[in-house]
């Protein structure tokens, strides 16, 4: 049976009736129409589904809708700059062609942006570490490296 | 998958809910191993029973007397992240770090890696190497049980119908074991090939070892101390040659099977090759 399920996505308080297992990935994509998240592996292993869950970058495809009763989702939909427009890991992402075909790209902005909010200046050790569990089967990973490290430099200069 | 999701707001309530559903119900803390085991039809439930509304069971505390307590719904992410873990069992913080990826890392817990009993659980050795106990809730109060004797077979605990695993103890004492795991895997994101933890105390002669733990991983039925290896360095001096033949017969003692990830015969070699690199970092004498 379907159950009530409020959730705040990228800002806005909603509701949805979910059945149990339905996944958050699932529902953001049919119910909310978000398909800036993937499904792809539906495993956990590849990234493509990820989304801030209270701010972590998490895989939605593991996470029952259910279970994200009351919490606080973004997805790539609801990730802005601050004048409203890009945010900085979105144009770097697009400055420095670190988009091939496109699909792991939400997955990718969205680990960096929780790597970023631990971690403002991180090394680029630390970046690949930290992007380690997105895969990018076009294999563009140098480019999406150089954009979350620009992004990083970038968001550092915004805040001085 | 096709079952009732319920969501206990504490331990009594739990309980009550998987001792009236026994083997029909099954436990969810972050449900990053659960719901591929759903999904994949390797299990089918007809009641899930999310323990993350029972507050009081995400913490990490360490005290002199106990030593180190951790919730069972304490984050991986946030093991690998503690202060107090990096500083006091830094073999734990390690582990955690090696455990999948970031993403995962953030929704998994403690509680869930043990739960799920996999023989490759990386939390596993590192744990078991410090004499880590389980604490466990049950009908009849709350109990403490040996690590090692929590797993009973692969994706099997030692837990009845209606006992929940609240936390894990690491005895105080195990702070001054130095210990380490290290993982054989393609890449932290995939499961061990062999996982491998050892913990030495040595004596106050600084060679000798005093105490000695080594733990294995992805070899057996469950994680499992090699004991003979175990008991042929105990008391010895803690050198290349002791080291060499004991990591010889922590092979001897491993019971892999062949998979998809590695064969019988690669996964005996490598619990000689990580078990000899272990203890020699254990030891502190790593080349």
């Amino acid at each position: 049976m379907k159950q009530r399920v409020t959730l705040n996505i990228n800002g806005t308080e909603e509701e949805v009736y979910a059945e149990p297992w339905w996944s958050l990935a699932q529902v953001l994509r049919e119910e909310f129409g978000l398909g800036g998240t993937k499904i792809a592996c539906n495993t956990g292993d590849c990234g493509a589904c990820t989304v801030l869950l209270d701010g972590k970058a998490v895989r939605s495809c593991l996470i029952l809708a259910v279970k994200a009763q009351g919490r606080k989702v973004v997805t790539i939909e609801g990730l802005r700059g601050k004048d409203g427009g890009l945010h900085p890991l979105q144009q770097a992402f697009m400055e420095h062609f670190a988009v091939q075909c496109g699909y792991c790209t939400p997955g990718m902005i969205l680990t960096a942006k929780s790597l970023l909010d631990e971690n403002p200046a991180p090394t680029e050790e630390e970046v690949r570490e930290g992007m380690s569990g997105n895969l990018c089967r076009c294999t563009g990973y140098a480019k999406i490296v150089e954009a979350v490290m620009a992004a990083s430099a970038r968001m550092r200069g915004e805040h001085r | 998958m096709h079952f009732k999701y319920l969501t206990p707001n504490t331990i009594p309530q739990a309980m009550a809910l998987l001792a009236r559903h026994k083997t029909r119900a099954t436990v969810m803390a972050g449900g990053t191993d659960l719901v591929v085991k759903m999904r994949s039809r390797a299990i089918d439930p007809a009641y899930v029973v999310d323990l993350s509304n029972i507050p009081g069971l995400d913490f990490i505390d360490f005290n002199p007397r106990d030593g180190l307590n951790i919730g069972a719904l304490a984050s991986i992410r946030a093991l690998e992240t503690s202060t107090l873990v990096g500083k006091q069992y830094p073999v734990l913080q390690s582990a955690a770090h090696q455990l999948a990826s970031p993403a995962i890392r953030n929704m998994a817990t403690l509680g869930g890696n043990l739960c799920n009993a996999s023989p490759s659980a990386d939390m596993a050795p590192g744990l078991i190497a410090l004499a880590a106990k389980a604490r466990i809730a049950g009908p009849e109060g709350e109990t403490f049980m040996p690590l090692e004797e929590f797993f009973s077979g692969p994706g099997k605990t030692a837990l009845k119908a209606g006992q929940v695993l609240v936390g894990i103890q690491v005895p105080a004492s195990q702070a001054s074991m130095q210990a380490v795991y290290l993982k054989h895997a393609r890449s932290s994101i995939e499961l061990a090939v062999v996982g491998v933890a050892a913990g030495v105390i040595l004596d106050s002669d600084g060679r000798s070892c005093k105490d000695v733990r080594i733990v294995l991983g992805a070899v057996a039925p469950t994680p499992m101390r090699a004991r003979k290896a175990e008991a042929a360095l105990l008391g010895k001096k803690l050198d290349d040659k002791a080291i060499v033949e004991a990591a010889e017969i922590a092979a001897g003692e491993a019971r892999p099977i062949s998979d998809v990830r590695a064969s019988a015969d690669y996964r005996t070699e490598m619990v000689r090759v990580f078990t000899g690199r272990a203890l020699r970092v254990a030891a502190g004498i790593a080349s």
